[in-house]
């Protein structure tokens, strides 16, 4: 009987503070390389010869995985933390959502593998824990900590090894971001309202135009090689100058959001986290 | 200069929709939409769990009739309603399918505490897994759970707020359900451990992780 009374004086303390707790979130960490150490557990060449495994694996598979060990992710559960980490890191590429975060929070003693969308298939739950408590808890409770992380990363990438996934991109990585044809369209932008408006300011607007079709139809006869497509260009930038000239030279500063990415260091491909994975204690 | 007022006419079209909600109502509702189809999938998946897990429990553990009658039960009030994606348009209809989803999340939970009475079931490989793929699945659920409670308070702002609230009349938005604080009445309710009937050496411990 009094156990029952104590059970819900403690609810009802935890419901009463838990919107506070709430509030005083960990922080997520900005994501600048694969591993990322904030507690100091491992060295510097223990953590570069992790990185330098886990890009290796990105280059032949094309998945990424990153590593995160912080002191503690109190008040959330490791799980409410790992998800966060994973919304903004965005692990793995965009549409194929390959991506998977090792979490280790030392205090709490917690670990967690967090499964993106994409290997949810080749790393259901069952595996991931199995993965935690075979091979990562095991090391832990030695205090080996490089050893389990080694250990579990190895296991994840074997797991993923053997799983069909597309191609990784020769492109991706420190070239811009942006596609060919995404690429060539802001080119395009750039060229109507940018070139065009100057040209079309000194030139007069019909021979200004005329240049700015030239000039894009060069490119792409350069970029692409048809000749066939250069005239369809040079025609519809021509047009799009002459009449484009009403919007003027406005949309400048909308190209702001695309030189994302990029950078020296690592960052998230764009996948997608839905929850899945497992935690374990040790 | 009819193409100057052409294009003006254009843009300030453009600017008044986008300005009085209608894009913004378009997006958030098409949002809510693709979360509640994931809350949908993940209580399906747990439900999907529910019957091996079950199964698995009687082998070691099949005195535990009750505790195991009541996830059988709360499965199938679980399946005896019809989790459609016009749900959120149904208030009362949202609220049963939250209360039976709530008993089964109760009556899983009390099973778990059970269960640490097996060492051997415990330990069990086949039940390990099925334990960590309900773990998972508790997590999905918990995450789209947010992610949906994200997108209806974004979208029940939207439909609230001056000027996009006369837009939203027009077109008939409504405000959509959210979900409440996991059944209030289920946290404050304490956990039923049953001391009663069979003579247990130790009382169990509360249904923490």
């Amino acid at each position: 009987m009094t156990e029952g009374t104590l059970s819900r004086a403690l609810l009802a303390a935890m419901l009463l503070f838990a919107p506070q707790v709430t509030l005083a979130q960990i922080p997520v960490p900005p994501l600048k390389s694969r591993v990322t150490d904030l507690t100091g557990t491992l060295n510097s060449g223990q953590r570069a010869a992790l990185e330098q495994k886990l890009a290796a694996f990105e280059a032949k598979k094309g998945s990424q995985i990153a590593v995160l060990a912080v002191p503690t992710t109190q008040p959330e559960t490791i799980e409410q933390y790992s998800i966060r980490v994973a919304e903004q890191w965005k692990l793995g590429r965009k549409g194929v959502d390959d991506g998977v975060l090792l979490l280790v929070a030392m205090k709490d003693r917690a670990v967690r593998i967090e499964v993106g969308y994409g290997l949810e298939g080749a790393l259901p739950d069952a595996i991931a824990k199995r993965i935690v408590e075979e091979y990562i808890i095991p090391r832990f409770k030695q205090g080996d900590f490089n050893g389990g992380i080694g250990a579990g990363v190895e296991r994840i990438v074997r797991v993923i090894e053997g799983e069909a996934l597309p191609q990784p991109s020769k492109a991706r990585g420190p070239a811009s971001p942006l596609s060919g044809f995404e690429s060539l369209l802001l080119i395009g932008f750039l060229l109507v309202f940018v070139i065009g408006g100057v040209l079309r300011a000194t030139l007069g607007r019909i021979a200004g135009s005329g240049v700015v079709g030239a000039i894009a139809g060069l490119i792409v006869w350069a970029a692409v090689g048809s000749l066939l497509a250069a005239v369809i260009i040079a025609i519809l930038l021509f047009i799009l100058s002459l009449f484009g000239g009403v919007a003027s030279p406005r949309g400048g500063g909308r190209y702001g959001g695309w030189s994302s990415g990029g950078g020296g260091g690592f960052s998230g491909g764009g996948g997608g986290f839905g929850g899945g994975g497992a935690s374990g204690r040790w | 200069m009819i193409k100057r007022l052409f294009s003006i006419g254009l843009l300030a079209s453009a600017v008044l929709l986008s300005g009085c909600g209608y894009n913004t109502l378009q997006s958030t509702d098409e949002q809510i939409k693709a979360g509640w189809a994931e809350v949908i999938n993940q209580y399906q998946r747990r439900t999907d769990l529910v019957p091996n897990l079950v199964e698995t429990v009687k082998g070691f553990a099949a005195q535990e009739q009750q505790v195991l009658l009541g996830v059988t039960n709360a499965r199938a009030k679980v399946g005896a309603i019809q989790a459609t994606p016009e749900l959120i348009n149904d208030p009362q209809a949202f609220a049963r399918f939250q209360a039976a989803q709530g008993e089964l999340s109760s009556a899983l939970s009390r099973l778990l505490v059970v269960i640490e009475r097996y060492p051997e079931l415990k330990s069990d490989a086949n039940f390990r897994d099925l334990q960590a793929q309900l773990e998972g699945t508790e997590n999905r659920i918990a995450v789209a759970r947010n992610r949906y409670i994200k997108a209806v308070q974004q979208y029940n702002v939207v439909v609230r707020q001056f000027p996009s609230n006369l837009t939203a009349m027009l077109f008939d938005f409504k405000e959509k359900p959210q979900f409440t604080v996991e059944d209030e009445k289920a946290i404050a309710r304490p956990p039923k451990v049953d001391f009663g009937k069979p003579a247990v050496p130790a009382p169990a411990p509360a249904p923490a992780k």
